[in-house]
């Protein structure tokens, strides 16, 4: 039985965990670094302990400090979360080491599963069905290029010890073979430190199925039916849902039996997910197996009424698993959405920044959301910029995805560019919405997902006529002297002598200027831009506004510069067009600066070479994933403002380029 | 607290008359004021913004915080004066905030008459600056000029209240401290050429501004020297060379943002010494005002009612209501501030002028700021009354209004007849603001009265030698002096001359002494010393 459970990780899953650990009654010690000194998780948390900076491998990662931090507050469990340590087996055994207990499976299975091109032999002798592949030692990159031959393009490169997509390479052409290889290692020695590749075949029409599998130490494992996480992009989950559409009681109990096997052939105990891929006949083939919580687990948990982390804390305890493989229920349909800081309009480049609002929608038994952050926490450039995940849960599949968008419709964060604008329109496709779909399913649909409207509707103009008086008001109030605070010059209304106050503001909205004119008084604004015009009253105090004579739902985020604002369930993000004041900056266009947070890896040309357009100059990572920096037109490159490994802040000036033929 | 019961009944016929009336006025009103704030002709227009810079209205809602509100002055000056048109006399004149701080601000519209000075374009300039000192407000002049408008040199260089005292008075408010900020945008010649050299700072925008004492053909025609206006005056010349400017603005916009941090450097802070309180609204409507008011000027009505649409929750303490009933006085409210209320209810008598000066003692005594409510034909006349005294009664009255040290405010809500005028605090007793409704008339008596006694001289003299005058001779001899009178008597005829700052919409009365009183908040409030009351 566990008292004292440390959790090794932050956000949503320390806090998820915490949650479970608190309703049976055991106590909880986060650890955090100086980022984190005040989230979520470590004010859940009965105790707290720093680790050191934000950067994660001198804090979450640092196996020594998170044991030292377990012995410090006699901690006798440490649940690792996942990613972080999760799946490192040298934690695994400085746990054991310590004796404490480590909330997953037994070191030897994390290793069996960590490389994998060992895994993949082992499931063939356990009879698990595999992907063609080389999973081979030699890794001489002419000996891998040699098998990627032999099993056909396109093939996928992997990292042996990777997860989440990283070290992961699709590779179409022979041609692009060795580039692709050398960035995939380079990937994945930043992210394991072990750049050991091996490559399969790229199967077609592939959906992503996994198996949710529970082992005890008495022997005894059960299957908790699969998962469909097939819409992804850059290998990364967007949508995960249980059950698996179309997939029958009797496949099901295939895929959920030769999970099983996996599992037992490593001795696995505790929650584990064999990930399958699911070609359109029906066969299915082992992709690897994840020794940790997934993060997408709520959608098991809703189908089945189970807790897994509490079962993961009852077995790390010895105890029996509480349900038999006939026990485990299937009831209805659940589903799950990644809400993420990022732009999916920008090829989904991580966004960092203050969260002004975040303030998800009403949860219930259907709804559930689990998340690290509140309004006001920083998104930072050091961890994974997942804000949330939203799970719903419906009778059916359609029930679901009906609940699953009028959650997104109510969900509100301001201040930094999130996904749920794409996450609702994947959800709305169409090909989605109809039944099942594969792993290409982004990429295929680019066209109709990727592309944000750029046109602003009448209400949504009506609200931020309503923003920009109420910010003119504010501003003006703000301005009034202490000894006078009610003061008529600072009422903010524009008030003029025998003329109609008529405002006027030009806003940007995704590139695109919308002049406005409006009058403001007594809550009411009469609006005017381009073709469109009307009214909206705004009511004090609620968050509701009535436009043109119609109720909406409104809340209005602001800040110097623009706002965010939330109308009739969409949100629009605009920024205020400032005068022109002839200061340009005269070095427009001479240099390339970092487009977001995060580290330097190499620079790729020497300073004062001639480019050509589009010839990569730097790469960089954030958020674990590689961005490379190329020329925007042909020219010189006459100096680099950063090195290698240098953790450099988005906008910052990188590169002094002049353009011009060479 | 005396809250003010109304008794009007919104839904007689005769307020439905008056109410139609009143409408009728305020929409010609808005008109006329609609049509001057367009500036100079279209083409005018359409060449100035070619060039790069902005409306004279663009300008300064540039330079005002977003969302401030704007009391300008005397938008009819000059309204029908010149024979030509000349909106707002050519120059726009107001107080608005500027980073936080009401400033007063002139602003030469180029696009009317190449922004020359007319005659009421000086006295309008005068009379922002006089507001400026008044309220101890900073000036910011946003020069766009051709400087004094030569055929009219007469009436515009020589005299005291002319041309030189624009910078005779930024000498001396500077004195004050109070800041003197010019921002040349365009042309500013000759003696133009002093508002931004008088200047505490100024600005100028490049390849538009110009100064200099002497333009270039001018500089040809005495030295035979040819040079191009930007050599000879530019913002580069003054800004690098000669120091006569201190900061260089790339456009109109980046000009206004550098007075605005300027003004954000000055150090001003504010001192009201008045026991301000948060507002509330009158009980009634201010929209009501428009059926109040008669619309046969001679019908009485009782002045509280307008008080009761003006004041902080329609709460009047009034002093002595029951003596002198034909002058109202009391205290009361408006947007939070405290405010004694002086208004007619009739003629004047001797009761009421002790009366009224008595209040004023009271509200100089205390520092309280004192509102003039306009609606009198006049002092009593009569063997009886000037036996009584009126005349020394009246002029401890006059005395009072002329030397109460307090700021006072006047609102000529119907007639303005006499020395009723004066008694009431009119244009010549300086108030910090004198603003009209536009169904007020102002002359030194009546239309009718004026007709009569001029038509009661000529008949004397007629019946000295034998004439006789029929009733209807009579008749057509008084109907032009109604008629002159009745036309110099007119609120836009008082206004293009400068006799108030402004004609104002009824139901924005309110609003405007709100802004007044928070205006002249901004002086600190100091002790009064009465001349000698004759007794």
């Amino acid at each position: 039985m566990i008292r004292k459970l440390l959790i090794a990780n932050r956000g949503e899953i320390a806090c998820r965990v915490i949650r479970t650990a608190r309703s049976m009654g055991v106590n909880t010690v986060a650890v955090y670094s100086d980022a984190d000194a005040n989230a979520l998780h470590v004010q859940m948390a009965d105790e707290a302990v720093h680790l050191g900076p934000a950067p994660a491998r001198e804090s979450y990662l640092d196996i020594e400090k998170v044991i030292g931090a377990a012995q410090k507050t006699g901690a006798d469990a440490i649940h690792p979360g996942y990613g972080f340590l999760s799946e490192n087996a040298d934690f695994c055994r400085a746990c054991e080491a310590a004796g404490i207990i480590f909330v997953g499976p037994p070191t030897g299975a994390i290793e069996a599963m960590g490389s994998k091109s060992a895994a993949k032999r082992i499931m063939e002798e356990a009879k698990v069905p595999l992907v063609p592949g080389y999973h081979g030692a030699n890794q001489d990159p002419g000996v891998i290029e040699g098998h990627a031959e032999r099993i056909g393009y396109p093939v996928l490169l992997k990292a042996a010890a990777g997860g989440g997509g990283k070290g992961m390479r699709r590779v179409d052409r022979a041609q692009d073979f060795m580039e692709a290889l050398e960035a995939a290692k380079r990937e994945a020695r930043n992210a394991f430190n072990d750049d050991i590749m091996l490559v399969e075949r790229y199967v077609l029409s592939p959906r992503h199925v996994e198996i949710q599998v529970f082992c005890d130490s008495h022997g005894n494992g059960v299957y908790l039916h699969e998962r469909d996480c097939s819409v992804q992009r850059r290998h990364q989950k967007v949508v995960e849902e249980a059950p698996a559409p179309g997939v029958s009681p009797e496949l099901r109990a295939r895929m959920g039996e030769a999970a099983l096997r996996a599992a037992k052939a490593i001795g696995y105990v505790g929650a584990g997910t064999v990930e399958f891929l699911l070609d359109s006949r029906g066969e299915f083939y082992f992709m690897e197996m994840n020794t940790r919580l997934q993060v997408e687990h709520p959608v098991t948990e809703l189908i089945t009424g189970q807790d897994l982390v509490q079962w993961q804390l009852l077995v790390a305890g010895g105890e029996e698993l509480p349900l038999q493989q006939q026990d485990i229920p299937l009831i209805g349909h659940a589903m799950e959405v990644r809400i993420y800081a990022e732009d999916p309009d920008n090829d989904f480049l991580p966004a960092t920044g203050t969260l002004l609002r975040h303030c998800p929608p009403q949860q219930d038994d259907s709804v559930r959301v689990d998340t690290g952050v509140q309004s006001g926490d920083e998104i930072s450039v050091h961890y994974d910029p997942m804000i949330s995940k939203l799970i719903v849960h419906g009778s059916n599949r359609r029930e679901a995805l009906a609940k699953l968008d009028r959650a997104l419709r109510e969900y509100q964060i301001a201040g930094l560019t999130h996904n749920i604008p794409f996450l609702r329109r994947v959800i709305n496709h169409s090909a989605f919405a109809g039944s099942a779909v594969t792993t290409h399913f982004i990429e295929e649909n680019e066209a109709a997902l990727l592309k944000a409207t750029r046109v602003l509707s009448s209400v949504q103009l009506a609200g931020i006529a309503a923003c920009l008086a109420a910010q003119r008001t504010g501003n003006c109030a703000l301005r009034a002297p202490e000894t006078d605070a009610h003061s008529p010059w600072h009422q903010g209304d524009a008030w003029r002598s025998n003329l109609m106050p008529t405002q006027q503001a030009c806003i940007d909205f995704h590139g695109e200027r919308h002049e406005i004119r409006f009058t403001a008084g007594g809550g009411q604004v009469l609006w005017h831009s381009g073709e469109h015009q009307g009214e909206i009253h705004t009511l004090a105090d609620a968050q509701v506004a009535i436009v043109d004579g119609r109720r909406v739902n409104f809340t209005p985020v602001l800040h110097t510069g623009g706002g965010t604002l939330f109308i009739d369930g969409t949100q629009v993000d605009f920024a205020i067009v400032e005068p022109d004041l002839g200061e340009s900056g005269d070095d427009a266009g001479h240099g390339l600066s970092a487009p977001m947070n995060g580290t330097i890896v190499s620079l790729l040309v020497e300073a004062g070479t001639p480019v050509e357009a589009d010839q990569p100059l730097l790469v960089m990572e954030a958020m674990k994933m590689e961005h490379t920096l190329r020329a925007p037109k042909g020219g010189t490159v006459k100096q680099y403002f950063c090195s290698a490994g240098e953790l450099v802040d988005g906008g910052s000036l990188l590169v002094d380029f002049e353009e011009g033929e060479a | 607290m005396n809250r003010l019961q109304t008794k009007i009944n919104t839904r007689d016929s005769a307020f439905a008359a008056n109410r139609e009336k009143m409408q009728s006025i305020v929409d010609d009103l808005r008109q006329k004021i609609e049509k001057i704030a367009e500036g100079g002709n279209e083409k005018a227009r359409a060449k100035h913004v070619a060039r790069g810079k902005l409306l004279t209205r663009d300008r300064i809602d540039a330079l005002l915080d977003p969302g401030s509100p704007f009391l300008e002055f005397s938008q009819l000056a000059a309204h029908e004066v010149y024979g030509e048109d000349v909106p707002a006399a050519g120059v726009i004149t107001g107080i608005g905030t500027v980073s936080g701080q009401p400033c007063v601000v002139v602003a030469n519209d180029a696009t009317v008459k190449g922004g020359t000075y007319y005659p009421l374009t000086v006295k309008k300039h005068l009379r922002a600056q006089a507001i400026a000192e008044k309220n101890n407000l900073p000036c910011i002049y946003l020069v766009d000029s051709g400087g004094a408008n030569l055929p009219r040199q007469d009436d515009v260089f020589p005299d005291r209240d002319h041309f030189g005292r624009i910078f005779f008075n930024q000498a001396n408010l500077s004195a004050k401290n109070i800041p003197q900020i010019a921002v040349v945008m365009g042309s500013c010649t000759a003696g133009g050429a002093y508002v931004p050299a008088m200047a505490d700072e100024s600005i100028m925008v490049k390849e538009q501004a110009t100064i200099f004492l002497g333009g270039p053909p001018l500089v040809k025609a005495a030295t035979g020297e040819e040079v191009s206006a930007e050599d000879l005056g530019g913002a580069d010349v003054h800004c690098r060379t000669s120091g006569v400017s201190d900061h260089y603005a790339n456009n109109d916009h980046h000009a206004l943002e550098i007075a605005r941090r300027s003004v954000s450097r000055l150090n001003r802070v504010k001192n009201p010494g008045l026991d301000i309180r948060e507002p509330v609204e009158p009980l009634y409507p201010a929209e009501e005002i428009y059926g109040i008011i008669p619309a046969d000027s001679r019908q009485p009505y009782d002045v509280r009612e307008i008080i009761a649409r003006i004041v902080d929750g329609s709460e009047f303490d009034e002093f002595k209501a029951l003596y002198g009933s034909t002058l109202i006085t009391g205290f009361a409210r408006i947007q939070g501030y405290p405010v004694g209320i002086v208004a007619n209810n009739g003629i004047l008598f001797a009761e009421s002028a002790q009366k009224g000066a008595h209040f004023i003692e009271l509200c100089a005594q205390r520092k309280i700021p004192l509102l003039f409510l306009q609606n009198i034909t006049g002092f009593m006349v009569g063997r009886q009354y000037e036996a009584g005294g009126i005349a020394k009664h009246g002029a401890k009255m006059v005395t009072a209004v002329a030397t109460a040290n307090v700021p006072k405010f006047t609102i000529l809500i119907g007639g303005s007849f006499g020395a009723g005028n004066y008694g009431m605090c009119g244009r010549a007793y300086d108030p910090n603001f004198l603003f009209m409704w536009p169904n007020a008339r102002i002359s030194v008596m009546g239309g009718e009265q004026a007709a009569g006694v001029l038509a009661q001289v000529k008949k004397d003299q007629m019946a000295a030698r034998g004439e006789n005058w029929s009733d209807e001779e009579e008749a057509q001899f008084k109907q032009p002096i109604i008629d002159d009178y009745e036309h110099q008597g007119h609120p836009y005829y008082a206004s293009a001359r400068l006799w108030d700052d402004g004609v104002i919409d009824p139901a924005d009365t309110r609003r405007v002494l709100g802004l007044c009183l928070a205006a002249a908040t901004y002086r600190e409030p100091e002790d009064t010393r009465f001349g000698v009351f004759r007794m």
